[in-house]
């Protein structure tokens, strides 16, 4: 036990300490520890009072316990009765158990409080230190409330020491970062600036931290700190080493004053008065003409001391960015600590000189140091300075450089640490972009991240890869035939087989020439590694068989043999399984046509941000990637602009045409509205869709309907069959109207193939968000839905399939704004008769409530109607030979509307049906003639209407060669007359 | 400064300065993490490294870790100097310390570096004048511990 050097301390406590020492296990000292708690316990509680010092001792060793990681949960009254103890040693005591152990007990902060205020009124300017002490170090909310008036008074009266000054200084600056508006200067303002002329340089040294923060928070009001702190900084940088006395450190007059009041200084712009500011920048060639001359001393103190200064005013020249000179000078001092002996100093060179790449006037003399960073990267020792080493290449990276920055950091990456290749993958990624002039060097460099540090390469990067190879024609045949040799590999990364699928699925078509590449080697290759890869990965090389279907008709029969295997359809993951029966039907039951409109090429990606650069931002938080880079872009953007394809620039330059303010955007590190993720729109992102299926535990692409909202469905309006029945005659007009919205539709029909247009107007001035639509055959069909997401980001086609119709619907914009109407098409493909018409579902959020309708979708079987001209002679004979019973249906009706011949006439033409003249003996009647059209079969169908003006009745017969279209067309008409 | 750290070698905790609100939770995982980290690097490294959202500036000096948790506009340097600083004035006081002499008066260390360091930042960087007012503290103490002489025999426990 060593001597206890001074001021005799507390023997018990001492021996306590010691058997802590001398504990061979864990389990000894928890003993040890718990018979003190004991014993100490008993004691507190005891009858006999205990005397002051025994308190103390008690209490100390309560706080020697918790320091060593164990709850303490007594105690606290005995050390609150020391902070009233008129002994300083046990006040002291008291006070340190307080700072550390403080709990808000509220009954307990009022005592302290309590004992606070007597302390600080108390004139004992050791005694008002430990209160302030106190204060600091608990900085609670309810100190704040009871001190924050005072404090500032104690601090600018004349008659306060100096030692209680600084303390209340720094008191009030921890009371403020807790409770700023609690601390109200006010009044104190200017006094409390003017301790910057404090002739205790340790009362400026204190006050100048309070200062600092007040001006980061009131710049105007303390604007005069400026000059002050000016003319202080001169005197201490032109001082001698031994003028300052015990201030100057290791030959260094004053250096933590000197770095703060540079530090108070870069809270503001350069100083408007000419003569201060050349005052200053005096200072500041002073220190920069220190750096060069011969050191003092050869400890490190003095060096370390020096040089905190020299950054701190190297700092502040890159703050203001307005003095050229300085700035050179500054990047030249820099690139000397580049090569310093010294790991530290090389690390804060690099550090630093990240920031004056990003200075216009220093960009270039940054650039010239491009060899030794690289060098660094390849040499230094320690990883914290090879992450700097590569965050300054990533800065200092232009258009001039970037080939030879790409190859630099892909060749480190080969042997980067693990804890810096993700960060280092995603540079790597967003230079290859940035700075693309031809874009099979971009496509080269990310398969090449890939194949050296797949495991790194984040969704973002690979997703980022497609997009841009889908947004470029020009780069697509060499992106597909680089993934073609990229996969010839034996062994090739799971990215890069996702990659490669979906781009030989999306732009195979454009090498499939070549034998050594043709349809079915191309899809051998990737299959060839299916059996290899994650769930995902097998889902996304699904889509791309699909999609090879299209492409390559001769692929099918193979294809489909692989789909139908157990192996997939029978795959015990549901995801795959319902892609394998899904693609299969696909592909055996929609038409040509049809399967070319799903599985259509994608369609450009909206330029926007980078998702990558939004991660990098995520990754190193907001603050990390500046304007000034997104600027940069956009600079680089312009120029790239003026290539080949104008519009379709980079899309990183895109986006930031496309973003009002960068800095909004800097803080949204999410790109696209919130609310796109799950909707079919074509706003949101590749990533937001499969990061979104990546949350849910379903696989990859979510076979859930796109529905932002979790509600089902509304059941179908009560009027929605009153709607249907207006459109049996007619394609065009207004499906329906309420106060928030109007359908309006437009359709066309040949032969079994429909395409409807919806147009959704937003009748209000609030827009419309999550718009989302989604179409469904009814029940009674036993139909299933069969969403294909075509391994896509925003273009979801949702396949609406039943045994009678397939409703292909294409995306709806999820956000409509008020006034404003956007459209969506439909295609529908009549397979059989059908009597229910599809439902249209619609939700959207309105100022925040969910609106949810359902609506018939007025597709009814006469729409496939083909007119059929005929003879009167013939329409008897068919009429005759559709005499079964069932093939007829018949109705007597009373009229609905007046009976007026040409209104009539035009329903029935609306009908789809051929109107015969001359056909029926009584000219009242009418009859017509057709044949539906379905995929199964065609349906003869022949009508007679016989209206009986007196009795204001209709006789309505129908005869179809089938019996369920005679009903149906019967139904349906007899509403229309 | 957010935080200061002092720990041995074998990762035992010998002293904490927290300047800003967190549980005893967070203190706790902090720490661990910590001292793991700095732990782990070996002797030429260098003396910072970034440590979540914040800078840690650290060094060792003899069988103990000095460590102390800057924020970003915060500088590394001055902070080294900081400790050095600190180092120098436990020197100063216990004469040539130990890890020995912070562990058995832990208080002092407390109270020393409150002279010095307060609400995370310099009060008073001149040796002198803290080592005048800790010295004045324990005259104060002297004058009063000659009361208790006396008693010894009951400081056993």
């Amino acid at each position: 036990m060593p001597a206890v050097s001074k001021g005799d301390g507390m023997r018990g406590l001492a021996v306590f300490i010691s058997d802590i020492r001398n504990c061979k296990s864990k389990e000894a000292e928890i003993k040890r520890i718990n018979k003190e708690l004991a014993n100490i316990r008993s004691k507190f509680k005891g009858d006999k009072a205990l005397d002051g010092y025994s308190k103390k001792k008690y209490v100390c060793k309560l706080l020697f316990i918790f320091l060593l990681g164990h709850d303490i949960d007594f105690g606290h009254m005995e050390a609150v009765n020391l902070l009233s103890s008129n002994k300083y040693t046990e006040k002291q005591i008291g006070y340190l158990f307080i700072s550390v152990l403080v709990n808000s007990n509220s009954e307990l902060i009022r005592l302290i409080n309590n004992a606070i205020k007597n302390d600080l009124s108390s004139r004992n300017p050791t005694f008002m230190c430990l209160a302030l002490h106190c204060i600091a170090n608990v900085g609670s909310r309810e100190m704040a409330e009871a001190f924050a008036g005072e404090i500032p008074r104690i601090l600018v009266a004349g008659d306060t020491m100096d030692s209680v000054k600084q303390s209340a200084a720094l008191c009030l600056l921890r009371l403020y970062k807790t409770s700023p508006d609690l601390v109200l200067m006010g009044e104190w303002t200017s006094r409390v600036v003017h301790l910057l002329n404090d002739q205790h340089m340790g009362v400026v040294t204190a006050a100048i931290s309070l200062i600092t923060c007040l001006s980061q928070k009131n710049p105007d009001e303390f604007k005069t700190c400026v000059s002050l702190a000016v003319s202080r900084l001169s005197r201490i940088v032109s001082s001698a080493s031994t003028d300052l006395q015990d201030y100057t450190y290791y030959f260094v007059p004053a250096p933590w004053l000197s770095c703060k009041l540079l530090r108070l200084l870069q809270c503001y712009p350069p100083p408007e008065d000419g003569a201060v500011k050349g005052r200053l920048v005096e200072c500041l060639e002073t220190i920069l003409n220190k750096a060069q001359e011969p050191p003092k001393s050869k400890k490190v103190q003095h060096s370390n001391a020096k040089n905190a200064i020299l950054f701190e005013a190297i700092s502040l020249i890159i703050h203001y960015d307005s003095e050229p000179n300085l700035l050179v000078r500054a990047c030249n001092q820099l690139g000397q600590f580049l090569q310093h002996r010294e790991t530290n100093l090389r690390y804060l060179a690099l550090e630093s000189m990240c920031t004056l790449a990003s200075s216009e006037f220093s960009h270039e003399a940054v650039k010239t140091h491009i060899e030794t960073v690289i060098n660094a990267l390849k040499t230094e020792r320690d990883v914290s300075v090879r992450q700097r080493a590569a965050d300054l290449l990533y800065a200092m990276c232009d258009r001039s450089n970037a080939k030879q920055i790409v190859a630099e950091m892909l060749s480190y990456l080969e042997t980067a640490d693990y804890s810096i290749r993700e960060e280092m993958v995603l540079k790597v990624a967003i230079l290859a972009e940035k700075y693309a002039v031809d874009y099979s060097w971009y496509v080269d460099t990310i398969l090449n991240l890939i194949r050296i540090a797949g495991d790194y390469v984040s969704e973002e990067v690979w997703y980022r890869v497609i997009q841009i190879v889908i947004n470029r024609d020009d780069v697509q045949g060499y992106a597909a035939k680089t993934v073609f040799e990229a996969l010839q590999a034996p062994a090739c990364h799971e990215n890069m087989v996702k990659v490669g699928g979906y781009i030989l699925g999306e732009f195979g078509n454009l090498i499939a020439g070549d034998p050594r590449s043709s349809p079915l080697v191309q899809f051998n290759l990737l299959h060839s590694k299916f059996h290899l890869c994650s769930v995902p990965t097998r889902a996304l090389l699904l889509s791309a068989y699909i999609k090879f279907i299209n492409l390559f008709p001769e692929t099918k029969s193979t294809i489909q043999e692989v789909l139908r295997s157990d192996s997939q359809i029978r795959n015990s993951d549901v995801e795959l399984q319902q892609r394998a029966v899904e693609y299969l039907k696909l592909s055996s039951i929609a038409s040509t046509d049809v399967l070319a409109t799903v599985l259509e090429e994608m369609p450009p990606f909206p330029e926007r941000e980078s998702s990558i650069l939004a991660k990098l931002k995520k990754k190193k938080g907001p603050g990390a990637v500046s304007v000034n880079e997104l600027e940069e872009g956009k600079r680089e953007g312009e120029l790239n602009g003026g290539g080949e394809r104008g519009g379709d620039n980079s899309a990183i330059a895109a986006s930031n045409a496309s973003t009002p303010s960068p800095s909004a955007d800097l803080l949204g590190l999410r790109t696209g509205p919130p609310v796109t993720a799950a909707a079919p729109s074509a706003g949101s992102l590749l990533v937001d869709v499969f990061s979104e299926a990546g949350v849910n535990d379903d696989g990859f692409l979510s076979s859930a309907p796109p529905s932002v909202v979790s509600e089902d469905p509304a059941p179908p309006l009560p009027e929605s069959n009153e709607l249907l029945n207006k459109f049996v005659c007619k394609n065009n007009g207004v499906l329906f109207e309420n106060q928030l919205l109007q359908i309006g539709i437009k359709s066309e029909y040949r032969q079994n193939l429909g395409r409807m247009y919806l147009f959704y107007g937003n009748k209000t001035s609030v827009q419309f968000v999550t718009f989302t639509t989604t179409v469904t055959c009814p029940g009674e069909l036993q139909s299933h839905i069969l969403h294909i997401y075509t391994c896509k980001h925003m273009f979801i086609l949702a396949y609406t399939c039943c045994d009678k119709l397939n409703v292909q619907t294409k995306p709806v914009e999820p956000l409509i704004e008020g006034g404003a109407q956007v459209q969506q098409v439909i295609n529908i493909e009549c397979l059989s008769d059908f009597c229910d018409a599809p439902l249209l579902n619609i939700k959207f959020r309105y100022g925040g409530a969910l609106q949810n309708l359902t609506l018939k979708l007025p597709v009814t079987i006469n729409k496939f109607f083909q007119p059929t001209e005929m003879a009167s002679h013939d329409f008897f004979q068919r009429w005759k030979q559709l005499s079964q019973p069932q093939q007829e249906a018949q109705k007597i009706f009373k009229a609905n509307h007046a009976m007026d011949t040409e209104v009539l006439k035009a329903k029935l033409l609306g009908l789809g049906m051929a109107l015969l003249e001359n056909v029926d003996p009584n000219p009242e009647n009418f009859v017509c003639a057709g044949v539906i059209q379905t995929k199964a079969q065609q349906v003869g169908s022949l009508l007679r209407l016989e209206p009986n003006a007196q009795a204001q009745m209709y006789r309505l017969t129908l005869r179809s060669s089938k019996d369920t279209v005679s009903k149906r067309l019967c139904e349906l008409l007899a509403e229309q007359f | 400064m957010q935080f200061m750290l002092l720990f041995s070698r074998q990762g035992k905790l010998r002293l904490q300065k927290w300047y800003v609100p967190l549980s005893d939770k967070e203190k706790k995982k902090i720490t661990r993490e910590l001292v793991q980290t700095v732990l782990a690097r070996k002797p030429k490294m260098c003396s910072f490294l970034e440590w979540r959202d914040l800078k840690i500036v650290y060094k060792r000096y003899a069988s103990l870790y000095f460590c102390c948790a800057i924020e970003d506009q915060d500088n590394e340097l001055i902070t080294l100097e900081i400790i050095h600083r600190y180092v120098e004035l436990l020197d100063k006081y216990f004469g040539s310390v130990c890890e020995l002499d912070i562990i058995f008066n832990f208080e002092k260390a407390y109270f020393i570096l409150d002279e010095f360091l307060l609400g995370g930042e310099a009060q008073e960087t001149s040796k002198k004048n803290v080592l005048k007012a800790i010295e004045q503290a324990d005259l104060l103490q002297e004058s009063q511990t000659e009361d208790w002489g006396g008693l010894a025999n009951e400081e056993i426990l």
